[in-house]
């Protein structure tokens, strides 16, 4: 069977890594190939890459940069961030990445999804909703969690995938960095909705977590950022720990 | 020298990527005649059958390939384009190698995606052991040989056993990222090479 994959996130800033909370005061946390490579030997099932300013004057160097990063990674990575046309995601997949993520733009014109799925295929497709809680609803913002819609995520969710989304990546933004575990209730009702995988994002503090993640929801994988770049843990330290509880990984 | 078939696959990259870091030489192979310089062939693929079939065909590498007389390596959808025909492209004539016929998955859960333990069938040249590995996969689409005699390795997804890796003579295909699996692909891709 399938297992349950763990995949570090790297937010790129031009060619560095930075990490902030709930998206706000980002601050340096490192060179991406150096991580990238750390997180690969330690135990990550998968990388992604988030390029937060997704400027048009650092494209280049983004593209760049993942063409150095698809020289010594042997794992497969997903870069979002900015992905707004065919074109722009022909660039990303052919410097190396595997799929690409797409959010403000599909919430904007839900046609990409198609166009995407079309020209790629939809297992190159990662719809990424951020979410926000609203008294008992779940609502998706965008543009980095700033602004919010009225579209409830799991209506979203299930019109994306229609339209040919090949996974979706849930980032509850109320838990995002604050490391007090994922969103579980959420994450568990979006993947018994969705034919395809989720990738559960948000809230990721330690081992326990994970566990929880992958023993009380069908999310088939947890994503997550500052739990990993302080070293404090790595991904086979939480795979050993799914392990334990019985849950199937990759060691 | 491996040669590798450029036809704009998204994973042609990854694949010499893999081979370098292994110090595999190999080649583009954007025309028949450069065929005759390799030992090997590795064709990659992702994405449509039937838009591979047509850019192949554009390149003159579609009867090319089937009259290759050496080891050949399918990943991905250039392993499903080893077979017969796809229910992806009702039609449409793939390569022919490998009697058969690539069927949509009917799992719950489609794409299968993810790292999935392998378990290697019979004697083949892909595996060094019987052993079971964990292949990355991301496809929709699965092999389903005529012969279950080309069934070199198969998985487990959802309660549904199915094939993920084919051999059939010289002409072996893989399902799975060999380029993305991290060392059990490395070693897929050496034993490849050198075997």
């Amino acid at each position: 069977m399938l297992t349950r994959r763990i995949i570090p996130c790297l937010d790129i800033r031009g060619d560095r890594v930075v990490k902030g909370v709930k998206f706000q005061n980002l601050r340096d946390a490192g060179d991406p190939l150096e991580r990238a490579r750390a997180y690969m030997d330690a135990g990550a099932d998968e990388l992604c890459f988030l390029d937060v300013t997704a400027s048009l004057e650092d494209r280049p160097l983004l593209l760049e940069l993942l063409q150095r990063l698809s020289r010594v990674l042997f794992i497969p990575f997903s870069v979002g961030g900015g992905v707004r046309s065919v074109d722009d995601a022909r660039d990303l997949l052919r410097s190396g990445a595997d799929k690409v993520g797409v959010n403000t733009a599909a919430v904007s014109r839900p046609d990409l999804l198609n166009e995407l799925a079309r020209a790629f295929g939809n297992q190159c497709v990662v719809l990424s909703i951020d979410t926000r809680r609203d008294g008992d609803e779940w609502y998706v913002t965008t543009h980095g969690g700033r602004e919010l819609t009225n579209r409830t995520a799991r209506a979203w969710a299930t019109e994306a995938v229609e339209r040919g989304a090949g996974e979706i990546l849930l980032n509850c933004i109320d838990t995002d960095g604050v490391r007090g575990g994922f969103e579980l209730s959420l994450t568990d009702e979006i993947a018994a909705l969705v034919p395809v995988p989720v990738i559960a994002s948000g809230g990721a503090g330690s081992p326990q977590h994970f566990v929880d993640l992958f023993t009380k929801t069908g999310a088939q994988a947890g994503l997550a950022a500052s739990i990993f770049h302080d070293g404090s843990t790595t991904p086979n330290d939480i795979k050993r720990a799914l392990q334990s509880a019985g849950v199937e990984v990759r060691l | 020298m491996i040669g590798i078939i450029d036809y704009g696959a998204g994973n042609l990259r990854s694949v010499s990527n893999a081979l370098d870091a292994l110090g595999v030489t190999w080649q583009h192979v954007r025309e028949p005649a450069a065929l005759s310089d390799c030992t090997r062939i590795i064709l990659p693929g992702v994405g449509h059958f039937a838009s591979a079939v047509e850019k192949l065909a554009e390149i003159n590498m579609m009867d090319a390939l089937r009259a290759v007389d050496k080891p050949l390596l399918g990943v991905c959808l250039g392993a499903q384009l080893l077979f017969d025909t796809s229910d992806e492209a009702p039609g449409v004539s793939g390569l022919g190698l490998i009697p058969g016929n690539v069927a949509l998955l009917t799992t719950r859960t489609v794409p299968h995606m993810g790292w999935n333990q392998v378990t290697p069938r019979g004697n083949n040249r892909l595996f060094d052991s019987a052993t079971p590995r964990h292949f990355y996969f991301a496809h929709s689409y699965v092999c389903e040989p005529a012969d279950n005699a080309d069934i070199a390795a198969d998985v487990t997804h959802e309660g549904a056993t199915f094939c993920v890796a084919v051999q059939c003579g010289n002409v072996c295909g893989v399902q799975f990222h060999p380029e993305k699996s991290a060392s059990a692909g490395m070693d897929l891709l050496r034993r490849f090479a050198t075997c």
